[in-house]
């Protein structure tokens, strides 16, 4: 069953289309990352041009996190306030990175600094969840060793503007929070992607918040910032294509239903260690691009189309 | 059949010259609408032959070929080369092609360059590569050998050498297939009548190519109202979002 889509101007099959939205939303549920670094290569690969791809991307990764977080907030594991701070560095973040993409179109890399940044972030972010998460399920499989402390105490708890995040426990400085928003913002417009990736571990890992907590807040701070990113793309560059969105999402609510419910079945370390590895995955692709030689060393692209 | 019919009309009608070519289309326009998923137009025509030059010339009645273009829109294209530099493979060159066709299909009786001299191939514009021809700069010629490799790879620029079917010495049709992605415009049509290397004869027609339906409107909504746009792609992305998780729990629940 194939359909034409009017601003990619390609025909391709709604069975492929709702079943692309159903797995990424899955992976959105279940990880609290909104999917836009799996999905906006996806549709590269089934021949949607790039800028719609992205555009169209963010546009999905809306409704799978307003579904995830709606099963969230009934679930109470959505820190609305952390969220909030977040966001408010995100949309710093983002106008910087607005900045940065155009400086970078300019110089003409634009491709290689997207893909290379995806090679370095994916790879050093898969790692350390990698390591951590295995060190962690490892321990909790031996009941007699120690367990490590909640929460360290190290030099992030000595800043000032302290506030308290009741849902995640924390009783923190604002200045981290804000900071992790806006290089996240930084990176998702240059990226072209949500950021929960990055977002995710950042607040296990830097903030020391509950796993639990985190994938809803995350995916709650990503509705706002891929809403923004969507409207700009649609604004400036015509290419979001609604068609093509609706039947990503049509797929993607209910795949980030079904996420959510898994996720609620796995423990902790579980998930991240499968979240370590879908994002390794993703980095080993990207960088066998950039490092094996092209059957084909041209590629066009053709102007005025976006 | 009835076309067809009018048109055997029209050329007996048709003032007595030596070589004549006519042709007509199965349809003219093409809309894109939702269900859209590739096309397949029929050209076909008829030819008109000084009877005295077939009869005496060329006994065997197979003197003449028909060749038939159909032409996309032309674009701007821009062309890049990968290189590797410091063991990772980048753009590193790159030639703007100014106008190049985003469809051509080339169909024919026999192979082309077995029926079309050079120079005539040249004056005509008929092969893919005299299409291109303004942007085959000497500086350009492996960017735009690239070009021709990838659009002829993604079926966007065809060759179909004996494609074209001629019937009882005087009818010819063919059948080229638009593929799904195509791009909004006048899709010009034009047949030559070729004879010992030559162009006796040319007919021009046109496909509109135009979107329809939904497509029409979203694709005019996107670019005249984008805010408007936007919004309501935010606002389905909502709908859906709220919906979907407001029936699972609903689900759920009972």
């Amino acid at each position: 069953m194939l359909v034409y889509l009017p601003i990619a101007e390609v025909s391709v099959n709604v069975l492929l289309l709702l079943g692309i939205g159903a797995g990424v939303g899955m992976l959105s549920g279940l990880f609290g990352v909104g999917g836009g670094f799996l999905i906006t290569p996806v549709l590269f690969f089934i021949g949607i041009p790039p800028t719609v791809a992205v555009a169209t991307g963010a546009n999905q990764v809306v409704a799978s996190s307003i579904s995830g977080v709606m099963a969230h907030l009934r679930r109470r594991t959505v820190d609305l306030k952390m969220g909030t701070v977040l966001l408010v560095g995100g949309l710093i973040g983002s106008s910087l990175g607005i900045y940065v993409f155009r400086w970078l179109t300019a110089l003409g890399q634009v491709d290689l600094a997207v893909q290379l940044s995806y090679v370095v972030f994916l790879g050093v972010v898969g790692a350390l969840m990698l390591q951590e998460s295995l060190r962690s399920w490892l321990r909790a499989k031996k009941p007699g060793a120690p367990r490590r402390k909640a929460h360290q105490h190290n030099w992030v708890h000595a800043l000032p503007f302290k506030m308290k995040f009741r849902v995640s426990g924390l009783y923190i400085s604002v200045i981290p929070p804000l900071l992790v928003g806006a290089s996240v913002g930084v990176l998702s417009a240059v990226m072209g992607v949500g950021g929960g990736f990055i977002m995710v571990p950042a607040m296990i890992y830097l903030l020391g918040m509950p796993t639990k907590v985190v994938v809803g807040t995350s995916l709650f701070q990503i509705i706002f910032t891929t809403a923004f990113t969507t409207v700009a793309h649609a604004v400036s560059s015509h290419s979001v294509d609604i068609l093509l969105a609706f039947f990503l999402i049509i797929g993607g609510v209910f795949g980030a239903q079904l996420g959510s419910q898994l996720g609620s079945r796995l423990r902790g370390e579980q998930l991240r260690i499968l979240l370590a590895l879908l994002v390794l995955a993703v980095c080993a692709k990207v960088a066998m691009d950039l490092l094996i030689a092209p059957t084909e060393a041209y590629s066009l692209r053709v102007a005025g189309r976006f | 059949m009835r076309v067809l019919l009018a048109l055997l009309l029209l050329l007996v009608a048709l003032p007595a010259r030596a070589d004549e070519i006519i042709g007509a289309l199965s349809q003219n326009s093409v809309e894109l609408t939702a269900s859209f998923s590739g096309s397949e137009i029929l050209i076909f025509g008829a030819v008109r032959r000084d009877s005295t030059a077939a009869a005496t010339d060329d006994p065997a009645g197979e003197g003449f070929d028909v060749v038939v273009v159909v032409e996309g829109p032309r674009q701007t294209v821009a062309v890049w080369r990968k290189e590797r530099r410091a063991g990772i493979w980048m753009n590193v060159a790159s030639a703007v092609m100014a106008s190049v066709p985003s469809f051509y299909a080339v169909a024919s009786t026999r192979p082309l360059e077995s029926i079309l001299s050079p120079e005539a191939d040249a004056e005509f514009r008929i092969s893919t590569r005299q299409a291109i021809r303004a942007d085959l700069a000497p500086e350009n010629a492996l960017f735009a050998e690239a070009l021709l490799r990838i659009r002829e790879r993604t079926d966007q620029y065809l060759a179909l050498g004996r494609h074209v079917h001629v019937d009882r010495d005087i009818l010819f049709r063919t059948v080229i297939r638009l593929p799904a992605n195509l791009t909004e415009g006048a899709y010009t049509t034009r047949m030559y009548l070729v004879q010992d290397g030559a162009v006796v004869s040319q007919f021009r027609t046109a496909i509109f190519v135009r979107k329809d339906g939904i497509e029409r409107w979203l694709h005019q909504m996107a670019y005249d109202q984008p805010l408007l746009y936007g919004l309501l792609a935010l606002a389905i992305a909502l709908g859906a979002g709220w919906g979907a998780a407001a029936l699972v729990q609903r689900i759920r629940e009972s």
